[in-house]
């Protein structure tokens, strides 16, 4: 009868802080690597496996993962926690109906509300960087609820009816890769960034501890903008792409929906990281379309789960599970 | 130049509420020179500091560093200008590693402008920097979350910050608060090491005994009022010092 022991995967990869790997084999590379390649294989196969109704379930599903990952960036990595995800869904959106019911075509409409849209909410949101915390989240989320009464008491831009025959994007393909494309890099670019860039790191440190940002002689006011830009143009680019997912602009575009979703995301994912919104709002979106059938009693269901994970799973779902798999035991022979 | 004035400050005052926590207090610094900062607790010693650095604003009173008018800017414009400061409670980012904490500093305008922010690796100099407050390389401190760090290494992580901007001038606020005994007496050498390096100094401090081990002069605040400043032998010999710290013959002690 061989002898066996329990042993650890983590033991020996990870060398006394988080920002340091020793790795030795194959093993280890797959133990660290194979969460995300997962990710990155399950988001590539998926569009191909699933019904055509569920395709377009994925598309919104990619538009709710990038206003949670926004969310995510400004309140874990910045400090801010900004419910203006309505008002860059609403401003990329309408910007980019409003250019292409000009005749402009889509592959300029879109990226052009991205990052006009992006500028035009960081500066709305300028007056209020000064304020942290529950002050700012009231504050950013005024705007959007601002926005959808001005064009319903207007009418401007086709007021409450909103502007109809906007061009959509050409095919389903299109469609889902270009979300998850975008979703993939800005997934790397913004884990890189706050891990590896100075610049990152000075986010962090706004989140940290503001008045030894001001004491390292860096201007705090200029990073949250940068930071707030940088979350906007992910929210105006998913008001754009949902514009021309359906072809229409209108109020909707301003629904609190976007403003709440990613913090529901943030509870049931888990906060800390930008993994955690994502798995959220990759588990919130789908169910909350199969729970359709139960109709207006969705929403019971939904705030059920939402008091369980904050009253009995605070940890959230995603730490639960790096705990449990950097745990993971296996039998080895001695 | 050795004798010129670097930092005058005149008539600053601050109110909280009622409470004048600084009244009309000057004084002025020669560049190299080390001044202490000493009075009884709440006497507006750190307040007094915040007021010269940015982070408060003044009711009244003008600052002149480097003779410019420094009174109206931001913290961030201050610390610019090369008068950097350290906080009493200590401000690390605790969720970076040591190092890292570092990293901001070197990537501020007023480092990058100097050789040092283009030395290649910003990591590497944080690393060098560390090391040169007492953080051992060898047994991977600087590679700790800051927020596991003991009291120690915090306080010489918020000097290190400072000098990752090469300053002219560092405000430490009680770099000794809280240290044991032997902290105390390795990070005295580490304070002449600065001093000898041509940095002007303002030690906001308690630990007299080690602070005059430093500083030639200082200043005492009682109150928010500058009742006394001068060598070490004039402050003790003040009535008004005594009676601030040990209370004066007619207070109800002696009564």
């Amino acid at each position: 009868m061989p002898e066996l022991r329990k042993e650890r995967l983590d033991r020996g990869v990870k060398v006394r802080s988080d920002t340091i790997y020793a790795l030795s084999s194959m093993k280890e590379i797959m133990f660290l690597v194979g969460p995300g390649l997962l990710l990155i294989l399950l988001l590539l196969v998926l569009p191909l496996v699933v019904s055509p109704y569920w395709q377009r379930v994925m598309a919104i599903t990619g538009v709710y993962a990038l206003l949670s990952i926004s969310f995510g960036f400004l309140a874990n990595y910045v400090g801010l926690v900004c419910l203006g995800g309505a008002l860059y869904v609403g401003v990329g959106g309408y910007l980019s109906g409003l250019m292409n019911a000009a005749g402009l075509p889509l592959i300029i409409c879109i990226p052009l509300a991205t990052f006009l849209g992006a500028l035009l909410c960081t500066l709305l949101l300028l007056p209020c960087l000064p304020l942290r915390g529950v002050y700012f989240a009231i504050v950013s989320f005024i705007y959007p609820l601002l926005a959808g009464r001005l064009i319903a008491a207007t009418g401007f831009y086709g007021g409450t009816d909103g502007i109809p025959g906007l061009d959509t994007l050409p095919n389903i393909w299109i469609t889902l890769y270009l979300a998850i494309l975008i979703l993939l890099i800005i997934l790397y670019g913004i884990s890189r960034m706050v891990n590896y860039e100075d610049v990152g790191l000075v986010f962090r440190g706004v989140k940290d501890n503001e008045l030894a940002i001001k004491a390292s002689a860096l201007d705090l006011t200029w990073y949250k903008v940068q930071a707030v830009y940088i979350s906007a143009v992910m929210g105006c680019f998913a008001g754009a792409y949902l514009a021309h997912l359906y072809g229409w602009v209108g109020l909707s575009l301003f629904a609190i929906d976007f403003s709440i979703l990613p913090v529901a995301a943030t509870v049931v994912g888990g906060s800390g990281t930008l993994y955690g919104p994502l798995l959220g709002a990759l588990i919130l979106v789908p169910a909350s379309e199969a729970m359709r059938a139960f109709g207006t009693l969705r929403i019971v269901f939904y705030a059920v789960l939402l008091v369980f994970f904050v009253v009995f799973w605070t940890e959230g779902i995603l730490d639960f599970l790096k705990r449990k798999y950097e745990q993971f035991e296996h039998w080895v022979r001695i | 130049m050795k004798d010129d004035i670097i930092l005058k400050v005149e008539n600053v005052s601050k109110s909280f509420g009622g409470v004048k926590a600084v009244d009309n207090v000057s004084f002025t610094l020669r560049r190299g020179e080390v001044l202490g900062v000493i009075g009884p607790n709440g006497s507006g010693k750190t307040t007094l500091i915040n007021l010269i650095t940015g982070f408060v604003k003044k009711d009244a009173g003008t600052v002149i560093y480097n003779n410019q008018d420094i009174s109206n800017w931001p913290a961030h414009k201050i610390a610019d200008a090369g008068l950097a400061r350290t906080f009493q409670a200590m401000r690390p980012y605790p969720t970076l590693a040591a190092y890292k904490n570092i990293i901001p500093p070197l990537f501020s305008p007023r480092a990058r402008r100097s050789a040092r922010g283009k030395l290649g690796d910003r990591s590497a100099v944080a690393i060098d920097l560390l090391e040169e407050v007492g953080f051992e390389r060898d047994a991977r401190v600087p590679y700790k979350l800051a927020g596991a760090l003991p009291l120690g290494y915090l306080k010489r992580l918020e000097l290190s910050r400072c000098l990752a901007l090469m300053p002219e001038t560092i405000i430490c606020d009680e770099v000794f608060s809280g240290l044991s005994m032997s902290e105390i007496v390795s990070m005295v050498p580490l304070m002449e090491k600065l001093q000898r390096d041509g940095i002007t100094l303002i030690m906001v401090e308690h630990r007299l005994r080690e602070l005059f081990k430093i500083a030639g002069k200082a200043i005492v605040l009682n109150f928010g009022e500058k009742i006394a400043e001068g060598a070490p032998e004039e402050i003790f010999n003040d009535d008004r010092v005594k009676e601030a710290y040990f209370g004066g013959e007619d207070s109800y002690v002696f009564k």
